[in-house]
């Protein structure tokens, strides 16, 4: 379909929408509304607050397994009138601690970072930016949500049975995975734990496809693909990692149910579980670990891209400048989205891997950093010289790149074989990876959320709340994770419930106790954002003017608070570039603005 | 709860709602001070905050290695020879990225402090230079590449094959702890076969006695090796996926089941020595486990003394082969035993023995 004819047929459609609203009013109901809603901005809206809950619940796990790291001898009685058995004696049991940290990392990988992420910015953005009254295809993305959502009660509810949530790790790696005498939390947990992850791979599919389609088809006159602002093309190679590498997911987790319950053979052999012979034979472990990292890498790439996208609109806009080098960075997200693919064994250089093949796993790995060298080197071009606006998106925005900086220099490390052997899972990992997409995900999101709240619901977020949560956070973040790659530098083992009996790890008892207190923290100032956020949808100071950031995109060109549809009348036609800051003199040309006769080129 | 808990909880709360009150009123104050304005100071508070942050930053970063850099094993020898190299990488690879680290991060704030918004300069229109653009590619490309040489020339020098007359030790992983098995006189590892695994016969590894090359085999409760001598690994993991984690020696492999590894180095220094070297006198060359396993997982610890060959001698002499242990009729039981016919059992136990004996690679294609 020709964007002519799309709009043609999309303006038809709202037409036909219009006039039904006109004639019954009454009929948008409640659950229409804000339920079952079809209406991208409101599905926005709905992933972005499951996320906010979902993040809470994660961060607050961190908190509890941050209290035992830090603080292994004390006791806390509290913690036993909440959690009963689990903190018996005041005391966080093992079986516990490792249920929280397999959760905090699957809420936090998947449910926020994939799910709150994308799913938020995708939808709110994608019609938005390129002039589309809706996504491709409303029916789908609702039940995109509500796949979601249905995720979200399995897995909220593995909270609650009586012998816990997975507590494998959230790569959940069979044979502790697939059988319940293994551990506590591969019972009943683990089940929920996979069909949860089945509905969510579900969701992201719909959501993903829905993503291209739109981003494909439904761009409005004049929006070419390189017209597109980065935000677009960075959801867009995102959505296309997920539509390609979750299925491989799915079916690493489908030959997990059948070993755990039809009696296969796919990833176990020759065991000998509480003296009981198991009759598996033939079956590797290793191919669960090639079926998950498949997905797992491009995972870390679903997560990071779209906050990449974020920040180099938010950073243009507020540097008063073009974003420096606009095909380089496409060109970037894309060799990062084709090379995503090609380097998931860097995470198996010790099982036994071939040598051979592990040294080209190497190269492409490290291939990874000249696309990402180069993306870091144009935002610092876009700073150069600019007239920077530090509004709290911008202040998050700046910390992503040198928390992407910092996360990403240490992927040079691991992504070497050789230098793997004495750094895989230790903490040098976990600062790598927390880093380079927990941290940066994060603050390139908040930059996302404080950026568009406006567009979201027609008011401000309260900017001081906004400099003190960004500097607690940026502050916090270092001292939480810089030290920790000294601790990966002893050899110190990620994943232990307590270092105290080992004469090789037990002389960071001091640290860990201040890495704690950071991280606890940290958590008060994000939820003190919580708080700032529910706060400002309802008493937030009100936006007045359409377009606040005086942005070049096409989102600033709807009504403050947009109806379903998006623009009153015609979708406006587009005849520039996203990013026409301080051209000619002038502050910034809107993207409708058709190019003058003078006018220089680009 | 106790009441200190209580009053804890009060005073955040208190906190949390006098911040909130000071940044809604400084949202009025905006209102009535005029919005340019605000915005002005507001700018130039977070651009001061951007130099402050770097110069602290640099500053907490040079006292945070001051007071670490003793605790981790930078500052030790490699009790390897493969852990040598490995530290060769790792200073090439950290004084690389040192480079970049600082220079980028100094540029980003300083870029973010210098151009704040200013009513007397405007934006400069910038918006490609491909010069560049070739410039920032080709120089990370050419870092990457030594960086990638200097990798692979030792990965494969430490994934080779081990030198002939390395001594061979058995190291097998389960819940939650670590299992040794030396080969004895023969120096040959006897079949093992999970199905034979049963702790209450005393044949904790599933040794199959019908294979003579164990009946010297040696099952100690830690392992003993000798300095300057090169060992192979053999592992092996009976449960669920372990990982022979040695820090000191820089080195980390799998324990999977049903699919054994291996990995060899050469220690450098004897346990006493390095009591010396580190200044410990408890210090232990100790084996963690590195994949997650269960609960018990931070508590699957094992114990590798270093020694001269004479300690070594003396040690593996008193030791008695589990054989012994398990058969206590001795040589009446193997008779018997090994008039057993061939069963399924020991076939399969047959092809995990030839297995042992290749490379980890061809190990692996099974």
């Amino acid at each position: 379909m020709s964007n002519e004819a799309t709009v043609h047929v999309e303006q038809g459609a709202v037409h036909e929408v219009l006039e039904h609203h006109d004639e019954h009013h009454h009929h948008e109901t409640f659950i229409t509304k804000y339920v079952f809603s079809q209406d991208h901005k409101m599905i926005a809206k709905q992933f972005l607050i499951t996320g906010t809950i979902w993040a809470i619940i994660g961060g607050l796990m961190s908190v509890l397994f941050r209290i035992q790291l830090g603080y292994p001898d004390a006791t806390f009685p509290f913690l036993e009138d909440i959690f009963g058995h689990w903190a018996k004696g005041g005391k966080i049991q093992p079986e516990f601690y490792y249920a929280l940290v397999t959760m905090h990392g699957t809420i936090l990988v998947f449910f926020v970072l994939t799910a709150g992420l994308s799913g938020t910015f995708a939808n709110l953005l994608i019609p938005l930016q390129v002039g589309a009254r809706d996504m491709a295809s409303p029916m789908l993305n609702m039940l995109s949500y509500w796949f979601f959502f249905l995720a979200s009660i399995v897995m909220f509810s593995s909270l609650f049975v009586e012998t816990g949530p997975a507590a494998g790790g959230w790569t959940v790696y069979p044979p502790l995975s697939a059988l319940g005498d293994a551990s506590q939390g591969s019972k009943i947990g683990m089940d929920l734990w996979l069909v949860s992850m089945a509905l969510f791979v579900v969701s992201s599919l719909l959501g993903g496809l829905n993503y291209i389609s739109t981003i494909l088809n439904m761009r409005t006159k004049g929006m070419t693909m390189t017209r597109l602002p980065l935000t677009i093309w960075a959801i867009f190679f995102t959505a296309i990692l997920g539509v390609l590498s979750f299925p491989v997911l799915f079916s690493g987790f489908i030959l997990l149910l059948f070993d755990r319950h039809l009696g296969t053979s796919f990833y176990l052999s020759e065991i000998v579980i509480n003296g009981k012979i198991l009759p598996n034979e033939g079956g590797s472990a290793i191919l669960y670990q090639h079926l998950f990292w498949f997905l797992g890498h491009p995972e870390v790439y679903i997560i990071i891209l779209p906050t990449m996208g974020l920040v180099s609109e938010v950073m243009s806009v507020n540097a008063r400048k073009p974003i420096f080098g606009y095909m380089a960075m496409v060109g970037s997200l894309f060799a990062i989205a084709v090379l995503a693919f090609l380097v998931w064994a860097h995470h198996m250089f010790v099982t036994g891997l071939n040598p051979f093949l592990g040294s080209i796993f190497v190269l492409l790995t490290l291939l990874i950093a000249v696309p990402s060298a180069i993306k870091v080197f144009n935002w610092l071009t876009t700073l150069w010289r600019g007239n920077i606006r530090f509004t709290p998106a911008m202040l998050f925005a700046i910390g992503f790149v040198s928390m992407f900086i910092s996360g990403g220099l240490t992927g040079i490390f691991l992504g070497n074989s050789t230098l793997d052997l004495h750094l895989h899972d230790t903490y040098f990992v976990i600062a790598h990876f927390h880093i380079v997409m927990g941290i940066s995900a994060f603050l390139g999101m908040f930059a996302g959320v404080y950026h568009w709240f406006p567009k979201m619901y027609g008011r401000y977020l309260n900017s001081t709340l906004g400099y003190i949560h960004f500097w607690v956070t940026l502050v916090c973040a270092y001292v939480i994770f810089w030290p920790m790659h000294y601790e990966g530098f002893a050899g110190m083992p990620r994943r232990y419930y307590d270092y105290s009996s080992w004469e090789s790890f037990k002389n960071f008892v001091e640290l860990n106790k201040v890495i704690s207190f950071a991280a606890m923290l940290s958590f008060g100032a994000q939820l003190m954002f919580v708080f700032n956020f529910f706060y400002s949808i309802f008493h937030g100071r009100k936006v007045t003017t359409k377009n606040p950031w005086h942005s070049a995109t096409l989102e600033w060109t709807t009504p403050i608070n947009p109806g379903h549809g998006n623009w009153p009348g015609e979708i406006p036609e587009v005849h520039r570039w996203a990013y026409d800051y301080g051209k000619d003199g002038k502050d910034y040309i809107d993207q409708t603005t058709p190019v003058g006769k003078d006018e220089s080129g680009h | 709860m106790t009441a200190s808990g209580y009053l804890i909880i009060a005073i955040l709360a208190l906190l949390f709602v006098v911040i909130f009150q000071i940044a809604k009123a400084s949202e009025y104050v905006s209102v009535l001070k005029g919005e340019k304005k605000t915005f002005e100071q507001n700018n130039r508070i977070n651009a001061f905050l951007m130099v402050v942050f770097l110069v602290v930053g640099l500053a907490a970063a040079w006292w945070c290695n001051d007071l670490l850099y003793k605790k981790t094993l930078l500052g030790l020898p490699s009790a390897s020879e493969h852990g040598e190299k490995i530290d060769t990488m790792l200073w090439i690879t950290l004084i690389i990225t040192g480079i970049v680290f600082f220079i980028t991060q100094i540029l980003l704030f300083w870029f973010a402090y210098r151009y704040q918004a200013s009513e007397k300069r405007t934006a400069y229109y910038y918006p490609h230079n491909n010069f560049l653009e070739v410039i920032w590619t080709a120089v990370p490309a050419l870092a990457l590449t030594v960086l990638v040489g200097f990798g692979l020339y030792y990965w494969f020098k430490i994934t080779g094959e081990a030198p002939k007359g390395a001594m061979e030790v058995e190291i097998t992983g389960h819940q939650f702890g670590w299992e040794y098995r030396y080969p004895g006189k023969d120096s040959v590892l006897g079949r093992v076969n999970y199905k034979l695994i049963d702790a209450a016969k005393s044949n904790p590894l599933g040794q199959d006695w019908t294979d003579v090359a164990n009946q010297d085999d040696l099952h100690p409760s830690e392992m003993h090796l000798v300095v300057k001598r090169p060992v192979r690994l053999v592992i092996r993991a009976q449960d669920v996926i372990h990982d022979v984690g040695l820090p000191h020696f820089r080195l980390k492999m799998d324990a999977v089941p049903g699919i054994p590894t291996t990995m060899w180095f050469t220690p450098q220094f004897t346990t006493a020595e390095m009591r010396e070297k580190t200044g410990n006198p408890n210090f232990v060359y100790e084996i963690s486990c590195d994949q997650m396993c269960g609960k018990g997982h931070y508590s699957m610890k094992g114990t590798i003394i270093v020694e001269t060959q004479a300690e070594y001698d003396k040690w593996i002499a008193g030791q008695k082969p589990q054989y012994v242990t398990a058969n206590p009729n001795g040589a009446a039981a193997a008779g018997s035993a090994s008039t057993q016919p061939a069963t399924e059992n020991t076939n399969k136990a047959d092809a995990n023995q030839k297995q042992e004996g290749k490379p980890v690679a061809q190990a692996l294609k099974k």
